[in-house]
């Protein structure tokens, strides 16, 4: 930890002026901009640390109530659509690569790249809220909501929502109705769809062009099988809402923060002699990229 | 450079004229709200904390006059009340006051003159904390006014999250608050880190800089895992995730854990800095270099790291296994070594000194009386087997009130009076400030030794009302209260009466070596016209008393320090 | 722009002294790690239709494991930056396994605990 001791080489210089023929962007307390770079990598630095540990609460809570019970996780991971997943894994991966040539072109003082760059972040973390809205909104119109809203917690308890188990009844009642009268479904498909609803629905989502009935007939089939979910799986969504909320969080400021640096670099601020800014939200984003990396496999993957 | 505005933290109205100083070189509402100038922020923050200090400090009096009489004094406190005006005075003193204390109002003020920089590595971010913590303290105020809070200071669930007091607002407080308690941490870090002049190694820079950096990797470290608890906290409310709820097969202990890894770290974010006060005061009152630099340096970065490894003995009983109470009980030990390696150092460097009996070394020698007591009542609470007897009694209550009122309300007020002459450029009345001292340090016993005693005979603590054996007790601690109380009043008025008749303070009024003292009281808005002569900073040798002056000043005869080896 | 060979950043600032600032990463190390996390993302997908057993989570946490280390050297630059930082990360780290490990070590402990209450007072039909 000699570094700080050795940029400060031609620190005995006067400092009689205050603004006289340093960089535009040079803080009046710092020495050098050397000083002020490390002075804002550091820091940075840090700050992803508390994001770290920040998030490694979530990832405790997820991890012991994973361990003490597996059930829950294996029948409601069902419920996450691994293909969106994986997709917005990729959002972002690509989103971290564009980041990463805007800090390497803001070294270069390619101003025009670094533009373009920063653009192509922004553009892809907003698909990434895109995809997350209508994996969400897929999930409330099951009735997949936090604790006591989740629809698998209503049916479980009958005496307490009467209108969930009404409705669970109409729904039985409307599928043997179907059954009677069309023969194509057999008990085993049926049965295998209780199993496996997600399986189940994007296999009737492929089909889903030619069939406007098919929807609701998913839908009822998802509020069948959870009516038959381990007991407390409505903690699953606890964990998914809380872990895919607080990332998708940090997305948004990561937004706000890479639009700032829009408009700096429109304005033609960052060069090789000043390209801080750029790195240091561009250490965040690939941090905020690095805990989906996480996600992806601890809340889509689960198979066993 | 006329096209884009600098980046640079000229203040509003900031006038170069060089007999002003920070104080006095603009005037207006303004200039202070927005300033980015860190010891202006330091004052800010004194202001706001004393505030919190006297909030909390009227609260404890109302309990404890409460406790006056076995089913309570006043019939106005109900029970409920009396469980709330608990978790307040908990809460205000604990967020409000003692962890911003020592780090965001002296440290804030004394670490980048310390370091010999204009200011610390990121101002505006100082400023953002100083208004975090405002609005945190908000926020309770409005826990307070809506429905008070009554889960205390702790918000254990499965009761916070049942509770129909407003424990959203005094979370979002709390988060707040630790946001600011960050910023402050982060940017002494990188200050510490990157701001240090020419020659100031690592093992050259005051010990209170140790000590506020080992404090500002816990900040970093810890606080964080407090925001997720609150926020999980406030879901559980807002959405009822259930991660906590064991009505919705949550895990109550989990919260446990969850708080106490911030909470026992806390309890070194309030110590640690109280600490490296203590290692300025010893030396500079004994005019004898610190004994054992070294050991005391390390120990802070020790009871940093160690203090991680504790929290689960907060759980021994309250749901966690035998096998990790064992295990936390063991570890809880091996926080007493760095600490003690302190106070004996502290000691042997008042050996053979010379010592001056001023003020701050008055309240430096209580804090070594205080804080022995409070850290070897400790070991009984650390032990497994005497902690099942002395579990939520008032020796709980005693012992963390000898560490953190005893430890670090001491070595704050006794900072404050070490650099009250730098903060405002005047003398306080050594007479006065003496005295108070004194009645602090009997008030203070007063209130918390009978606790000891009751506390080990059973006395459980959080309670309304009592057995009549307890009664005298009781008493005594309510009398210690309000002289205590009177005894603080007087410390800080001792103080304020100083910046209306106080005599001009000279740069040096206590020969010490560090270099916050090598530039004038108050100190300019630049802090140093040219970078200063880093020397060994418990080097007393080349300082002289000079009475025309009225403080200490360099002797231009003396042999400089020869032992820098840079 | 004489970039592919010129690996640092070299500025003249407007006094006129030279600093070196920062390592610009060559274009092939980003492009190569951005193939590799594709790559890792498929492989992941991939595996986790097949029938490996209970070690799966393991591997899918490797595999992320490999990836944010592939991002933190190359994206964050780890590999060309000061020592401090990466220690600094290591034991952020370290803290993060401490907090989840005696967490879920304790937790395991006094599950049944939680298990017992649970059934006692439960309003949900099994
Ligand atoms: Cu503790």
């Amino acid at each position: 930890m000699s570094a700080a001791v050795e940029t400060h080489d031609q620190a005995h210089h006067e400092e009689g002026d205050h603004h006289g023929h340093h960089h535009p962007f040079q803080a009046h307390h710092f020495e050098t901009m050397q000083q002020q770079f490390d002075s804002g990598k550091l820091g940075i630095w840090l700050f992803l640390f508390t994001e770290i540990l920040m998030f490694s609460g979530l990832f405790c809570a997820y991890i012991i109530y994973r361990y003490n019970h597996p059930e829950v996780f294996l029948f409601a991971h069902k419920y996450l659509d691994t293909t969106l997943g994986a997709l917005n894994t990729v959002v972002l991966i690509v989103s971290s690569l564009t980041m990463a040539l805007a800090v390497r072109a803001a070294q270069k003082s390619q101003q025009k790249l670094l533009v373009a760059m920063l653009t192509c972040t922004l553009i892809l973390a907003g698909v990434f809220l895109v995809v997350k809205y209508f994996e969400y909104t897929h999930k409330f119109d099951i009735g997949l909501y936090t604790g006591r809203d989740n629809i698998s917690y209503q049916l479980q308890n009958p005496s307490m929502y009467p209108e969930a188990h009404d409705e669970l009844i109409k729904i039985q009642k409307a599928h043997a109705a179907a059954e009677h009268s069309a023969e194509e479904h057999t008990i085993a498909e049926e049965e295998k769809a209780a199993e496996h609803p997600s399986e189940h629905s994007s296999e009737h989502s492929a089909a889903a062009g030619h069939d406007a009935g098919e929807h609701g007939e998913d839908h009822g089939a998802s509020i069948e099988a959870l009516a038959h979910a381990p007991r407390n799986t409505q903690i699953f969504f606890g964990i998914y809402y809380m872990m895919t909320g607080l990332h998708g969080f940090h997305i948004l400021a990561g937004m706000v923060a890479i639009s700032w640096l829009l408009y700096r670099s429109i304005k033609g601020h960052f060069s090789a002699s000043y390209f801080g800014p750029v790195d240091y939200v561009g250490l965040y984003w690939h941090l905020v990229d690095l805990i989906w990396i996480y996600l992806f496999p601890l809340l889509y993957l689960i198979r066993s | 450079m006329a096209t884009i505005t600098p980046d640079t933290q000229i203040d509003i109205g900031h006038n170069d004229d060089p007999n002003s100083n920070y104080l006095t070189s603009s005037r207006g509402f303004l200039s202070w709200a927005l300033t980015l100038d860190h010891k202006r922020i330091g004052v800010m923050y004194l202001v706001g904390i004393f505030g919190a200090f006297f909030l909390g400090g009227v609260l404890a009096l109302l309990l404890r006059l409460q406790l006056l009489m076995p089913e309570g004094t006043f019939s106005f406190i109900s029970l409920d009340r009396y469980n709330q005006l608990f978790t307040l005075h908990g809460a205000v003193m604990t967020f409000l006051f003692i962890i911003p204390s020592v780090p965001a109002a002296l440290g804030n003020f004394v670490l980048p003159l310390m370091v010999g920089a204009k200011d610390v590595a990121f101002p505006r971010m100082n400023l953002a904390s100083f208004y975090l913590w405002v609005f945190g303290a908000i926020f309770f105020l409005i826990a307070l006014v809506t429905t008070q809070l009554d889960t205390g200071w702790t918000f254990y669930t499965p009761y916070s999250i049942e509770t129909q007091t407003n424990v959203i607002a005094a979370t979002c407080g709390a988060f707040i608050l630790g946001f600011s308690s960050i910023f402050t941490g982060l940017n002494f870090i990188v200050t510490v880190n990157t701001m240090r002049p020419p020659g100031m190694t690592w093992f050259k820079m005051p010990l209170f800089m140790w000590a506020i950096y080992a404090t500002a990797i816990i900040q970093v470290l810890a606080t964080p895992v407090l925001g997720i608890t609150l926020l999980l906290l406030t879901a559980e409310r807002v959405l009822h995730i259930g991660i906590f709820d064991p009505s919705m097969g949550g895990d109550p202990v989990l919260f446990q854990h969850f708080f106490w890894f911030y909470s026992h770290p806390a309890v070194y974010i309030m110590i640690l800095p109280g600490m490296g006060i203590m290692s300025e005061l010893m030396s500079v009152y004994s005019r004898k270099p610190i004994f054992g630099y070294t050991f005391i340096a390390y120990s802070s970065i020790a009871i940093a790291l160690l203090g991680f490894l504790v929290w689960g003995h907060h759980m021994f009983v309250s749901g966690q296994s035998p096998m990790s109470a064992v295990i936390f009980s063991g570890l809880t030990f091996s926080v007493s070594i760095p600490s003690a390696i302190k106070v004996f150092n502290w000691v042997a460097t008042m050996y053979k000194g010379n010592i001056n009996l001023a003020t701050p070394m008055c309240y430096a020698l209580s804090f070594i009386f205080l804080f022995s007591i409070g850290g070897l009542t400790g070991l009984f609470l650390g032990a497994l087997a005497t902690d099942i007897h002395l579990h939520d009694t008032y020796f709980v209550v005693a012992h963390f009130h000898y560490v953190m009122m005893g430890g670090t309300v001491i070595a704050f007020v006794g900072g404050l009076y070490h650099w009250w002459p730098k903060m405002f450029g005047v003398m306080y009345n050594e007479f006065w400030g003496r005295v108070f001292c004194a009645v602090v340090f009997i008030g203070f016993n007063l209130t918390f030794f009978p606790q000891f005693i009751m506390g080990s005979q059973g006395m459980p603590r959080r309670y309304a009302t009592y057995a009549p054996e307890f009664q005298l007790y009781h008493d005594l601690s309510t009398i210690g209260a309000l002289t205590l109380g009177i005894g603080m009043v007087g410390a800080i008025a001792v103080l304020v009466i100083s910046l209306f008749n106080g005599r001009k303070a000279p740069a040096n009024p206590w020969g010490a070596a560090t270099l916050e003292w090598t530039c004038t009281s108050p100190p300019p808005y630049y802090n140093f016209e040219h970078a200063p002569h880093v020397g060994s900073p418990y080097d007393y040798t080349g300082l002289k008393y000079d009475p025309q002056v009225g403080g200490y000043v360099r002797d231009p005869n003396a042999a400089p320090a020869s032992e820098s080896g840079h | 722009m004489s970039d592919q060979s010129n690996t640092h950043a070299i500025e003249a600032d407007h006094s006129g002294h030279h600093e070196h600032v920062a390592h610009i990463m060559p274009l092939p190390f980003l492009i190569g790690t951005f193939l590799a996390l594709l790559f890792f993302t498929w492989l992941t997908v991939f595996l986790a239709d097949q029938d490996i057993g209970e070690i799966d989570i393991f591997i899918a946490l490797g595999i992320a494991t490999v990836k944010s280390v592939l991002v933190a050297t190359f994206f964050m630059h780890l590999r060309y930056d000061k020592a401090f930082n990466v220690l600094m990360l290591l034991f952020c780290l370290g803290f993060v396994a401490l907090f989840i490990g005696i967490s879920l070590l304790d937790s395991t402990q006094y599950q049944p605990a939680i298990e017992s209450f649970y059934n006692a007072t439960a309003t949900v039909e099994p």
